[in-house]
C-alpha cells in the first residue's frame, strides 16, 4: 500500500512538471504543426535563468517572472524570424528547431559553465510531510498544485475568453480564421511565446529537485514527447491526461521493471498509436 | 524587410561567436614530445573534463613544458564523453598528430572502447581517471598504465572500516547501473560482509536519472545506513532528493568517493554534511604537499581541486619522471612503458604512490567525512589506510579467478 | 545515353574513391570509412525522405539495432563476424518491418513524431537493458572482421576497400531500385499520394516496402560500423544521431542518390577538422542546420543540379519532375512492367 501511494504521488508530481512542458509543446503543435525539438532547451534555459536571478536577488518569484519573460522573448524571435517563413514545411521547421537546440546547448555551456547547478527549494517548502504512511516532499506537492492551477487557467482562457475562441478557431481551420478577418500572424507568435514561457516556467519549477546541467534538455524532451503523443497533439485535455499517465507509468516502470523502465513507457505509447494514431484526444 | 536583416544579424552574430571563441590550438607548438590528451570539454561531463585538463596543464606549466631537455606539446581533444568520438579522436591523435602517448579519457564507456584500440595500435596510454576494474585486471594490456584507481579499490578497506567502526550492520545500496556503480558496491559488499555486515537491498538507477523519487520511495526503512554511489549532477540531485524525502537525519548516508568529490561539492549545501566516503584523495588533506598543490590549483582554477584534477596532475608527474629516467627518449615505447611502471612518487598531493605489477597504483585510501570549515564544505579525513592495492588483502591470482564485480556479484543474500 | 554517361561517371567516382587512401594520410582514410558508413545509412534514409517524401527522425535506430545485434552475438554468444553481420542486417530489417507497421499509418508531421518516439524507445532499451546491452558501458570487444587470409582485420586500407565494396554494391542496388517502376511509384506518392491511389496503386504497401528498404540499408551501415569500430554504445542510436542523419541527407541533397554521401563527408570531415581549433562544435553544427534550411534547402548536390538544369534546360533533374509528370511516368513504367 505504502509503495503504491508513494509511487503514484511521485508519478503525479513528475507528471505535473511534464504538463508545463507538454502543454506548450502541444499548443505550438496544434496551432502551427511545428514539432519543436528546442522545447527541452527552453526548459533548461528557464532553469539557468532562474538560478542566476535567485543568486542575484534571492527571490524565487522574481526568478519565475524573469525566466518566463526571457523565454517568451526567445520564442518570439524564433517564431517570427525563423519558423514563420516555413509555414507548413514540417521538415524545414524540425531542422531549424534541431539547429537551435544545438546552439542553445552550447550557449548555455558558455554562459553557465558545465558544473551542475541547483536551485534551493523555497524554505517554506523544504520539508517532507506525512501523507498516510509515507513522507512526501512538500515541494513536490506544491509542483502538483502549480500544474493543476496552470491547467485550470489554460482551460479557462481557452473556453471562456475571446482569445481562447480565436485560438480554437485557428486550431480548427487556420484558413477559415484568416478568412474571417482574424489576424493570425501575431496570434501565432503570441501562442508560440506562451508555449516557450510555459516550458521556461517548467524549468524553474523543476530546478529545485532535478537541477540544471548540460544535457537536462535532452533528458526531459523524450518524456514531453511521450506525453503529447499519448494524449494527442494539439489537445489541452490530452496534455493533462498524458502527463499524469506518463508520470505514473514512468515511475512504476522504474520501480517494478528497472531494466526495461524506458520501454514500459514506450510500449503503451506504441499500443495507443496502433489503435489511435493521433493519440487519445487528438483530432484526425 | 527588417525581419530579414534582423535574422541575418543574429546568424552573423552566432558565426562571429564561434570564430571568437575558437582561438586556434590551445598549446604552444614547440616541443617534440607530443602528448594526446582526450577528455570531454562539452556535454554532461564538461566540468569533470575541465578539472582534468586544468590539472594536467598546471603540471606542465610548472615545468615550463620541458623535460630532459625536450619540449613537451599537449594536444587536447574533446570527446564529449561519447565512446565513438573517443575512438575517432584517438585515431586522429595517433595517426595525424603522431603523438607519443595518449592520456585520458574520462568516462568508463570511453575507457573500455579505447582499451581495444590502444591494445591493437600499441600506443603507450595513461589512464588517469577511468576506473573500470578490469582495465588493470582481467582485461589488462601492456600498453595501458593506470595512475588513478580501480572503482573497488577504496571500497575494500571502507567495507571493513564501516563494519569495525560503526554500529551499521544492515545496509541498503543504491548506485549507477553500469560497471562503475557495480564495482563500487561490489567491493564494499565483499569486505563488509566478510567482516560480519550484510547488504540487504541493491537498487540500480541509470546514469542521468532525472528523478530519484521512484528509487528513494523503495529504499527499505529498516536498515542501519544507506550506501550510495553517484557522481556529478546525479550526486547533486541524489543528495538533495535524499533530504527532500525526509531521509536525511533518519538513515545515515555513506557512499562511494565520487558522491562528495570536490568536482561537485562546492555546488552542494547542508544535505551533504556528515556523509562518509572513501577515496584515494581529498582536497582537505593536511600534508604540506597537498596544501601547496591545492592552493596553487585554487589560484589557477578558482575552485578546489577534485580528484580529477589531482589524478591528471600526478599523472603528468608520472610521465615526467618516466621521461627523465629514459632521458627523454620517448620514441622507445617499450622503454617508456617500463619506466612508467617503475615510477614511484613519495610526495604526491594524494600521498605516496607506486604501481603494482598490474600497472595500477598502490596508494593511501582515505575515509572522509563531509564537514563545514570556514563556511565551505570539505572532505575531512577521519582515517587513513596506507598503501592499499587494487587486490586489498587478497592474493592477486585468486582475486582474478573470481568474476569482476557486477550487478549480481557478490549476490544479494537477504 | 544519359544513363550510360551517368554510369561511367559513377565508375569514375568509385575508382577515385578506391585510389584515395594512397594519396591521403592514414587518418583521412578513417574519416573516409566513416563517411562511407554514414553516407550509406543516409542513402537509405533518402529512400524515405527524398524519394517517398516521409521524414524519418529515428533512422539511427536501425543502424544501432544492427550494430548491437553484431555486438551481442559476437561478445555474448561468440558467433563469428560474418554470420553475426548477416544477422545484424536481418535484425534491422525486422525492426523496420515492425516499426513500419506503426509509422506508415501516418504521414507528414505525425510520421516525424512517431519515428522520433520509436527511435527514442529503442535508445532507452539499449541504455537500460544492462544485462544484454551493457547499458552505458556499451559493448566493447567486437572482434575484427576476418574473411579469410587474415583480411581485412584491422588493416585500415583493407577495411576501407571492404566498406567501399559493400557501399558500391548497395549503391548499385539502390540505383536500380529508385529507377525501377517501384521507385517511380514512390516519387509519385511523394508528389500526390491521393492521385496515385486513384490510379490504382496500393500506396500503403509501396510506402511500407520503402520503409523496410531504408531500415535495411541503415542495417548494412550499422554492421559495417560495428566491424570498423569494434564497439557500440547508446549514443550511436540517440536522437542526436538520427537528427544528424537527416542533416546528412538534406545537406547533400534529398532525392539525389549520392547526395547523402556528400553530406556525410561534409559533416564527418568538418567535425573532426575543426576540433583542432575550437571546442564549439555544437554551435557550429547548430548553425549549419539553420543555414542549410535558410539558404540551401536543396542541399549541395540539389543546388548543383538546379544550376546545371538552368544551363541545360532539356535535362530535368529527376527530383524536380513536376507532380503530374512523375505520376504519369510511374503509371507508364508499371504498364511497361506488366
Amino acid at each position: 500500500m505504502q509503495f503504491w501511494i508513494a509511487q503514484t504521488l511521485n508519478g503525479l508530481s513528475f507528471g505535473a512538471l511534464l504538463f508545463l512542458l507538454a502543454s506548450g509543446l502541444s499548443l505550438i503543435f496544434g496551432l502551427m504543426r511545428i514539432v519543436n525539438i528546442a522545447h527541452g532547451s527552453y526548459y533548461l534555459l528557464g532553469a539557468y535563468v532562474a538560478i542566476s536571478v535567485v543568486r542575484a536577488t534571492g527571490s524565487f518569484l522574481l526568478a519565475v517572472v524573469t525566466a518566463a519573460a526571457v523565454l517568451a522573448a526567445i520564442g518570439v524571435v524564433m517564431q517570427r524570424l525563423f519558423l514563420a517563413r516555413f509555414y507548413r514545411q514540417e521538415l524545414a521547421q524540425v531542422l531549424l528547431t534541431m539547429g537551435f537546440t544545438f546552439v542553445f546547448a552550447d550557449l548555455t555551456l558558455l554562459l553557465w559553465g558545465g558544473d551542475p547547478q541547483r536551485l534551493s527549494v523555497p524554505p517554506l517548502l523544504a520539508r517532507a510531510v506525512p501523507i498516510g504512511p509515507v513522507f512526501f516532499p512538500a515541494y513536490r506537492l506544491a509542483v502538483m498544485l502549480v500544474g493543476a492551477t496552470v491547467a485550470l487557467l489554460l482551460w479557462l482562457v481557452q473556453e471562456k475568453t475571446r482569445i481562447g475562441a480565436v485560438v480554437r478557431a485557428a486550431v480548427d481551420d487556420q484558413e477559415m480564421a484568416r478568412g474571417l478577418g482574424i489576424n493570425v500572424g501575431p496570434l501565432l507568435t503570441g501562442m508560440f511565446a506562451l508555449g516557450a514561457a510555459l516550458a521556461g516556467f517548467g524549468g524553474v519549477m523543476g530546478a529545485p529537485f532535478l537541477g540544471a546541467y548540460p544535457g537536462a534538455d535532452s533528458d526531459v524532451l523524450p518524456l514531453a514527447f511521450a506525453v503529447v503523443i499519448i494524449g494527442g497533439l494539439g489537445s489541452l485535455k490530452g496534455a493533462l491526461v498524458g502527463s499524469a499517465l506518463v508520470g505514473v507509468l514512468d515511475n512504476l516502470g522504474k520501480a517494478l521493471f528497472p531494466e526495461l523502465s524506458y520501454f514500459t513507457l514506450f510500449v503503451p505509447m506504441a499500443v495507443i498509436l496502433a489503435i489511435r494514431p493521433t493519440g487519445l484526444f487528438g483530432r484526425t | 524587410m527588417p525581419e530579414r536583416w534582423l535574422r541575418n544579424l543574429i546568424l552573423m552574430g552566432a558565426a562571429l561567436l564561434a570564430l571568437l571563441t575558437a582561438g586556434g590550438p590551445a598549446f604552444p607548438q614547440a616541443g617534440p614530445i607530443r602528448i594526446g590528451f582526450i577528455a570531454p570539454q562539452t556535454g554532461v561531463f564538461a566540468a569533470n573534463g575541465r578539472d582534468m585538463l586544468v590539472g594536467f596543464q598546471m603540471f606542465w606549466e610548472e615545468r615550463n613544458y620541458t623535460v630532459a631537455g625536450r619540449k613537451v606539446e599537449v594536444i587536447s581533444e574533446d570527446d564529449v564523453g561519447v565512446p565513438a568520438n573517443t575512438l575517432t579522436k584517438a585515431r586522429k591523435l595517433v595517426e595525424q598528430d603522431r603523438v607519443h602517448m595518449l592520456v585520458g579519457p574520462l568516462t568508463a564507456s570511453s575507457g573500455l572502447a579505447l582499451r581495444d584500440f590502444v591494445d591493437s595500435a600499441r600506443v603507450a596510454t595513461i589512464y588517469p581517471i577511468v576506473s573500470a576494474d578490469d582495465i588493470t585486471q582481467r582485461r589488462r594490456t601492456p600498453y595501458i598504465v593506470r595512475v588513478g584507481w580501480t572503482s573497488s579499490q577504496p571500497n575494500h578497506p571502507f567495507g571493513e572500516w564501516i563494519a569495525r567502526n560503526t554500529p551499521y550492520r544492515r545496509i541498503a545500496a543504491i548506485g549507477y547501473d553500469f560497471a562503475f556503480g557495480h564495482e563500487n558496491v561490489g567491493g564494499f559488499q565483499r569486505t563488509f560482509e566478510e567482516a560480519g555486515g550484510r547488504i540487504v537491498q541493491k537498487l540500480w538507477p541509470p546514469i542521468g536519472a532525472p528523478d530519484y523519487g521512484p528509487y528513494l520511495t523503495q529504499l527499505r526503512r529498516d536498515v542501519d545506513a544507506v550506501y550510495a554511489i553517484f557522481s556529478g549532477t546525479d550526486a547533486l540531485r541524489f543528495l538533495s532528493q535524499y533530504q527532500e524525502f525526509g531521509l536525511k537525519g533518519r538513515i545515515p548516508l555513506i557512499g562511494g568517493g565520487t558522491l562528495t568529490d570536490e568536482h561537485v561539492l562546492p555546488q552542494m549545501g547542508n544535505e551533504a554534511l556528515d556523509v562518509v566516503t572513501p577515496l584515494h584523495y581529498s582536497a582537505a588533506l593536511t600534508s604540506s604537499e597537498n596544501r601547496a598543490f591545492a592552493s596553487a590549483y585554487a589560484k589557477k582554477a578558482g575552485r578546489p581541486p577534485s580528484y580529477y584534477s589531482e589524478n591528471s596532475y600526478t599523472g603528468a608527474r608520472f610521465i615526467y619522471e618516466a621521461l627523465l629516467a629514459i632521458r627523454g627518449n620517448v620514441e622507445n615505447r617499450d622503454a617508456f612503458l617500463a619506466a612508467l611502471r617503475r615510477v614511484t612518487i613519495p610526495d604526491a598531493a594524494r600521498g605516496p604512490v607506486r604501481l603494482d605489477a598490474y600497472a595500477n597504483p598502490v596508494q593511501n585510501i582515505y575515509i572522509r567525512k563531509v564537514e563545514r570549515r570556514g563556511g565551505l564544505l570539505q572532505n575531512t579525513v577521519v582515517f587513513t589506510y596506507p598503501n592499499v592495492s587494487q587486490f586489498w588483502k587478497y592474493d592477486p591470482e585468486e582475486f582474478l579467478r573470481l568474476p569482476v564485480y557486477s550487478r549480481d556479484y557478490p549476490p544479494l543474500r537477504p | 545515353m544519359a544513363a550510360r554517361l551517368r554510369i561511367a561517371g559513377l565508375g569514375l567516382g568509385l575508382a577515385a574513391l578506391l585510389a584515395l587512401p594512397r594519396l591521403l594520410p592514414v587518418y583521412f582514410t578513417h574519416l573516409l570509412i566513416l563517411t562511407l558508413i554514414y553516407g550509406l545509412s543516409g542513402m537509405g534514409l533518402d529512400i524515405l525522405l527524398g524519394y517517398t517524401g516521409l521524414t524519418s527522425f529515428g533512422h539511427a535506430a536501425y543502424f544501432g539495432m544492427a550494430a548491437y545485434t553484431v555486438g551481442v552475438l559476437t561478445t555474448r554468444f561468440h558467433l563469428a563476424m560474418p554470420p553475426a553481420m548477416l544477422a545484424g542486417i536481418v535484425a534491422a530489417a525486422l525492426l523496420a518491418a515492425a516499426f513500419g507497421l506503426l509509422a506508415t499509418r501516418t504521414t507528414r508531421v505525425y510520421f516525424i513524431i512517431i519515428t522520433l518516439a520509436l527511435g527514442m524507445g529503442l535508445w532507452g532499451l539499449a541504455y537500460r537493458w544492462v544485462s544484454v546491452t551493457g547499458g552505458d558501458n556499451g559493448l566493447p570487444g567486437i572482434p575484427p572482421l576476418d574473411l579469410g587470409f587474415a583480411w581485412p582485420r584491422r588493416d585500415v586500407t583493407g577495411l576501407y576497400r571492404f566498406v567501399l565494396a559493400v557501399f558500391g554494391g548497395v549503391a548499385f542496388l539502390l540505383y536500380r531500385f529508385v529507377h525501377s517502376p517501384f521507385g517511380l511509384t514512390l516519387r509519385g506518392i511523394r508528389e500526390s499520394e491521393s492521385r496515385m491511389r486513384m490510379l490504382g496503386f496500393y500506396t500503403w504497401l509501396h510506402t511500407y516496402v520503402a520503409f523496410i528498404v531504408a531500415g535495411t540499408v541503415a542495417g548494412v551501415a550499422g554492421v559495417l560500423y560495428a566491424a570498423y569500430n569494434g564497439f557500440v554504445s547508446p549514443p550511436d542510436l540517440h536522437i542526436t544521431a538520427s537528427a544528424e542523419q537527416v542533416l546528412v541527407v538534406i545537406l547533400g541533397g534529398a532525392g539525389t542518390l549520392f547526395g547523402p554521401l556528400l553530406g556525410a563527408g561534409l559533416v564527418v570531415f568538418l567535425r573532426n577538422l575543426v576540433s583542432a581549433y575550437t571546442h564549439r562544435w555544437m554551435l557550429i553544427l547548430g548553425t549549419i542546420f539553420i543555414l542549410t534550411v535558410l539558404y540551401a534547402p536543396q542541399g549541395v548536390l540539389g543546388g548543383i543540379r538546379a544550376v546545371l538544369a538552368r544551363r541545360r534546360p532539356p535535362l530535368p533533374p529527376p527530383a524536380a519532375v513536376p507532380a503530374g509528370e512523375a505520376v504519369h511516368q510511374a503509371a507508364e513504367a508499371t504498364r511497361e512492367g506488366t
